[in-house]
């Protein structure tokens, strides 16, 4: 036996590879991008519009098999002011990350609000989507570039308060 | 004479009345997991004419290894679509330790009626490696032992005691891919003879290609029901009689791969031996692997093994076990058998088992 000093730790790097599957409904919403649109899907049932569709209702549990497209416009209904720098930060800070529900749909998702000082955002601005240039669109949600406040009056805060 | 199987005192006799499974595909790049669940899920309760609403329990089994993302049994219950809130659980384990489960909350008496679903997709990651992360983290993982060169040493074990042959293992995989073409849900089926298939070049010595399973995406889903519930639902429901699972060490040098004391002992406290068994559905993703299994439950040579093809035929990752107990159910549903074995298993070389006894009056 040779005196060598007992083993406290050892490294074992592991990577995985792994193909995902979008699915039939989120692909939908992913080739609406390629052509500048957001693509929803309406539950039969309850008639909610969810953007996007994992293609079930997760209130109702049926298929989502109803095409919408919604509007270029919504309503912020919460929001966060990132003054915080991290690994990968791609936009310089300060910069807003909100909540968007589109105008007609049941669920609100992240996106980028620019053109506005910091402080000027709030709860229940109006705002609108920006788009890449035709030929950068693709089937991703980094086709749109952020949204921008549309200047018109703030929402009511009833028709977004079961979002928050 | 009664409605009801004889159980151990105390028991409540629960019953599998419905079953419903996804074509079992090499890959399914279309649908998401929820797209594949939707459809079994509305056939498992459409089967028997009810609804989300009947079920007072849920019990899922997958894995997010499988998938690469966390938390992937939580979205999967949107295939049910849980409001108002239910009772919900989740193994990661096969859908037959989410049975297991289920059955336990059915004893207690609570509810009448349970989901259980399992979910799992071989083709998104390379399985080999997904599979290899579930031994032990210090001296087998880092060595990355693929699953098949894990079930070789065994096999390998079996002939130097010369318990098996490989011509042994050709007549099991032939047997089981004839019985496959008789099951619509089969992923390899064919009607080879064993000659042929030892014709065949060896993957990882002694194993051939027809000993291996089938790399499968699939999903399956059943419904238990207790007591009178069972009956109102199914005309024959395949009773529980004996459920019980069991693990031998993570050192594969520790075991002797050539048995499966698990699987026996698992066996005993289900009370295979009980009465006579017409058919088993056993979870043997090697082809060799069953002659173990079949040793360990003392399974007699007039018992039919494995009449859907068992996992050679398809080997849903996560749902290959549930499948074996509801097949092992649809056969008791028509009379075809009386009484059934279902196994299921995990781990490398049969590390984990459990066994389900069913019974039909």
């Amino acid at each position: 036996m040779s005196e060598r000093e007992p083993v406290t730790m050892m490294a074992a790097p592991m990577h995985l590879d792994f193909v995902f599957t979008a699915g039939v409904a989120m692909s939908k919403n992913l080739h609406g991008y390629e052509q500048g649109k957001f693509i929803g899907q309406r539950c039969p049932k309850c008639k909610k519009v969810y953007i996007p569709s994992r293609g079930s209702c997760p209130t109702d549990g049926v298929p989502t098999d109803e095409i919408v497209e919604l509007p270029n416009t919504g309503t912020v209904t919460t929001y966060c002011v990132v003054n915080v720098p991290f690994a990968g930060q791609s936009i310089e800070i300060p910069y807003i990350c909100a909540l968007i529900l589109l105008d007609g749909a049941n669920l609100s998702f992240m996106g980028l609000i620019q053109e506005i000082p910091t402080d000027e955002i709030r709860m229940g601005m109006r705002v609108e989507a920006v788009w890449v240039e035709p030929e950068e669109l693709g089937p991703t949600l980094a086709s749109v570039k952020y949204f921008r406040p549309t200047g018109e009056p703030d929402a009511d805060y009833e028709t977004y308060k079961e979002y928050l | 004479m009664s409605r009801f199987p004889d159980l151990a005192s105390g028991s409540r006799p629960v019953g599998v009345v419905s079953f419903a499974q996804y074509d079992n595909v090499r890959r399914e790049d279309a649908r998401n997991e929820v797209e594949m669940l939707m459809p079994v899920v509305a056939e498992v309760f459409g089967n028997i004419g009810i609804t989300k609403d009947d079920v007072g329990f849920i019990c899922s089994g997958s894995t997010d290894y499988l998938v690469g993302g966390p938390f992937s049994f939580v979205a999967a219950l949107d295939a049910v679509g849980v409001w108002p809130p239910r009772a919900e659980s989740h193994v990661e384990m096969d859908g037959a330790w989410a049975l297991y489960e289920a059955w336990v909350l059915l004893q207690e008496g609570e509810i009448d009626a349970a989901l259980v679903y399992a979910f799992g997709r071989s083709s998104m990651g390379d399985l080999s490696e997904v599979l290899s992360l579930q031994l032990d983290p210090y001296y087998l993982a880092p060595l990355w032992p693929d699953p098949t060169s894990l079930a070789a040493l065994q096999a390998q074990a079996m002939i130097d005691k010369g318990a098996a042959g490989e011509a042994d293992f050709a007549a099991i995989a032939s047997r089981s891919r004839r019985s496959a073409l008789a099951n619509p849900k089969a992923q390899v089926a064919y009607d080879r003879s064993p000659e042929e298939l030892l014709a065949e070049d060896y993957e990882v010595a002694p194993l051939r290609r027809h000993a291996l399973p089938p790399l499968s995406d699939g999903c399956a889903a059943i419904v238990l029901a207790a007591g009178d519930r069972a009956y109102e639902w199914c005309e024959r429901p395949a009773f529980i009689t004996g459920i019980d699972h069991r693990i031998e060490t993570h050192a594969l040098g520790a075991r002797d791969l050539t048995v499966s004391p698990s699987a026996r002992l698992a066996g005993e406290r289900a009370g295979v031996g009980a009465k006579k068994v017409d058919m088993a559905e056993l979870h043997a993703p090697y082809a060799h692997q069953e002659m173990i299994l079949v040793d360990a439950l003392g399974l007699t040579e007039d018992v039919d093994l494995n009449p859907s093809g068992g996992a050679l035929a398809a080997n849903p990752m996560m749902s290959a076990g549930l499948i074996r107990i509801g097949e092992s159910a649809q056969r008791i549903w028509s009379g075809q058998a009386d009484r059934a074995v279902a196994h299921a298993t995990s781990g490398p070389c049969l590390q984990q088992n459990l066994v389900c006894v069913l019974e039909g009056v």
